[in-house]
């Protein structure tokens, strides 16, 4: 676990802020909140002290564009703890991938009545993604560290067409699909069609099965060869997060790749 | 549970269909059926017990009480006059007098076939807190002078289990007020069985469980995701989605054997969702054997004859028959944006939205009676935000039975006509409830892991 403190790296490439959010913004009667699942569970008594931030990292500090960031932090005394740029309230001590397309700034925000308000910042830096990885040293490399390397596409609520910010994700999985396939003949490629908790979850199958067929559909246009790749749907049955935000439900709403069966 | 199940069929689509959509200042109907012959008398104790279940008595007896006289199956003698004397379980009662002066009388069964009483049958038992669970022992036994022996005089004599307090009191006397009432044509909801998807084993199984919440059995353990389960009404089969090879495929189960049936899936990214022809001998479902978005197909139990029934480019799921009637499926289609609920013709034509195109409604859920259709809709909430409602198809009318309880899903009709399992998410975690048809009474059944899809069906395994 590294905790080094970050500077603002080359402020380039940015355009696209990480304004994900597509769903409407929930406004009245939440289903109720989900506890995070991946904190600690010690018990937290009512703050006594100040609040205060142990720490509030981001790893890797440096990712290429819609690659994972993971955040991670530990606050105390604080009765509500938020970061901004659509991750929201979140427990005191957590963390959580982010998906940033340009340089950002994250700043998390402890409050409590022990003390004044307390602000920490991490900030992760988007390089430009490099040329597409030419295949040369590929052939040392396992297929699951490739198939890795595939990055997730995202959707709108209820859409199934690839979103013309996800250009630049497309072209390089066309370029690594095909160095896969160059370099594993045999290998096929699974096309996972995902959503956010909202939907049914009888329609979420076929939502999500058309999230994968567009995809499949957008990679074959692009000169994949298609009967590499299958596709399936997972409807809302394999959340990656599962909190009752609209970042949250973002990056459920995606097609990501696994190797075929 | 507090709808009254002795009125259950009738009763209950005659309070949806005129009283109910504008029922909340309004007496509800009553209806009397008169002149239909000899009614039996029946005379029902008060029920006793001792310590932590004592309290409770009191509202046991009077629930009972008013479940059987709320009924025209029939005729429940006043508790004046009975004697002072009266049995609680099945040792107390004493084998009929020969002859002589008549003593202990009460604990004899002719002792209630005589005048004033003049019942035909008599209802006794008692309640009891065993570490914390109310258990009451409720009896019934016919007071002929005819009856050779007093173990022949038994209709019935069993426990009932529940929680102890209001809610779980108040279901144990409707259940044993119904097993009453069964012995007399009233529809009664014991044997009926809820199946379910329980994630409880860390994997999402196919379960079932009694009614009440009792006897929670894992039916399926494949270790993948099993779920969407449905029950052919003959109560054989049992059909599910299940990823069992990598990808959503149809999975038919004996449920006499618990072993798995010969099924089809067509080459598609999915096959899913199926529900059974009333004669249980075809199916019906959603696939994308079409090559585009899933549409709904009919074919064979096994999968064989293949027809397609519907025809747009959008997302068609959910297809569930009319179960009177089976001449129309309800569906679930976003032909006009967000989900919404259609139905159409058996063969595929006459095509109507049910749902008016307001948020999202998903979920339909034929009642027995073909006429009501259960469904989950957001109405004036955020996407997800789903609640229960009930619509009577043929007037539109539409009643919300869930709100301010969590997200409420899945709908599914009691044999009875009378009561609805519905999967609610109030937590993290989301469990099975049931309901009456107009909403009162909602009980939770499940507290292991998250629990929904439930479907409430005629005694299965």
């Amino acid at each position: 676990m590294t905790k080094r403190t970050l500077s603002i790296g080359l402020a380039a490439a940015a355009i696209f802020a990480l304004t994900i959010g597509c769903g409407p913004k929930k406004t009245k009667t939440p289903p109720p909140q989900t506890p995070m699942t991946n904190t600690a569970p010690p018990s937290q008594p009512p703050p006594e002290g100040a609040p205060a931030i142990a720490f509030f990292t981001a790893e890797p500090t440096t990712i290429e564009k819609s690659q994972p960031s993971q955040l991670r932090w530990s606050v105390t005394n604080a009765t509500n703890v938020q970061i901004d740029h659509g991750v929201g309230e979140v427990s005191p001590n957590g963390r959580r991938a982010v998906y940033p397309t340009a340089t950002t700034t994250y700043t998390l925000t402890a409050s409590g009545p022990g003390g004044p308000t307390q602000i920490a910042s991490a900030t992760v830096t988007v390089a430009t993604p490099p040329p597409p990885p030419g295949p040369p040293p590929t052939s040392t490399r396992t297929v699951s560290e490739l198939v890795a390397q595939l990055q997730d596409l995202h959707f709108d609520y209820d859409k199934s067409d690839v979103r013309p910010e996800d250009q630049a994700v497309l072209t390089a999985d066309v370029a690594a699909l095909k160095t896969i396939f160059a370099n594993f003949p045999n290998v096929t490629i699974t096309v996972e069609g995902h959503c956010d908790e909202r939907g049914s979850a009888e329609y979420n199958i076929g939502l999500g099965d058309r999230r994968a067929s567009a995809t499949k559909d957008a990679l074959v246009a692009l000169g994949v060869s298609g009967d590499k790749l299958k596709t399936v749907s997972f409807g809302k049955e394999r959340p990656i997060c599962t909190d009752a935000t609209e970042s949250c439900y973002q990056q459920n709403r995606r097609a990501h790749f696994s190797a075929g069966q | 549970m507090k709808l009254r199940q002795s009125l259950s069929l009738v009763l209950t689509a005659v309070t949806l269909a005129l009283g109910a959509p504008f029922a909340s200042g309004q007496q509800q109907p009553t209806i009397r059926i008169e002149g239909s012959g000899q009614v039996s008398n029946i005379a029902v104790t008060d029920f006793r017990a001792s310590g932590a279940a004592q309290p409770f008595m009191a509202s046991f007896n009077a629930t009972v009480l008013a479940d059987l006289q709320g009924s025209p199956l029939v005729k429940v003698i006043p508790k004046t006059l009975y004697p002072l004397q009266f049995p609680q379980t099945a040792t107390d009662l004493l084998p009929a007098q020969a002859s002589g002066p008549r003593t202990q009388v009460g604990l004899h069964l002719t002792d209630w076939n005589l005048p004033p009483i003049n019942a035909n049958y008599l209802g006794f038992g008692y309640g009891v807190d065993q570490n914390g669970q109310f258990i009451v022992f409720g009896y019934f036994y016919n007071t002929s002078p005819g009856m050779p022996s007093i173990q022949q005089a038994q209709v019935f004599g069993k426990p009932y289990t529940a929680t102890l307090d209001e809610a779980g009191v108040t279901r144990v006397a409707h259940q044993y007020a119904a097993d009453i009432l069964a012995q007399f044509g009233g529809k009664s909801l014991v044997g009926t069985r809820i199946v379910f998807v329980s994630d409880r084993t860390g994997n999402k199984e196919i379960w079932s469980m009694n009614y009440d919440g009792t006897d929670q059995r894992q039916l399926t353990h494949y270790n993948t995701i099993s779920t969407f389960p449905s029950v052919s009404p003959d109560g054989k089969k049992l059909a599910f989605t299940s990823w069992l090879r990598g990808r959503p495929e149809i999975v038919l189960f004996s449920l006499d054997t618990l072993r798995r049936l010969p099924f089809y899936n067509q080459q598609a990214s999915m096959n899913a969702f199926v529900d059974f022809t009333p004669d249980s001998k075809r199916v019906i479902f959603s696939s994308t054997a079409n090559g585009g978005a899933a549409q709904l197909f009919t074919a064979n139990v096994d999968g064989s004859d293949l027809h397609r029934l519907s025809s747009s480019n959008t997302i068609e799921v959910e297809p569930k028959i009319n179960p009177k009637t089976g001449a129309e499926i309800a569906f679930v289609s976003g032909r006009t944006g967000l989900p919404q609920v259609y139905r159409m013709s058996i063969e595929g034509a006459d095509l109507q939205r049910l749902s008016n195109g307001e948020g999202e409604a998903t979920n339909p859920a034929w009642a027995p009676d073909g006429l009501h259709l259960a469904f989950a809709w957001t109405k004036g909430f955020e996407p997800g935000n789903y609640n229960i409602f009930v619509m009577d198809v043929p007037t539109r009318n539409i009643v919300q039975l869930t709100s301010n309880e969590g997200r409420n899903e899945n709908p599914s009709w009691a044999p009875d006509n009378a009561h609805i399992a519905y999967a609610s998410k109030r937590g993290a975690k989301s469990q099975i409830w049931v309901m009456g048809a107009d909403g009162r009474g909602k009980q939770q059944l499940t507290n292991q892991g998250s629990n929904e899809k439930p479907v409430w069906v005629q005694a299965v395994q």
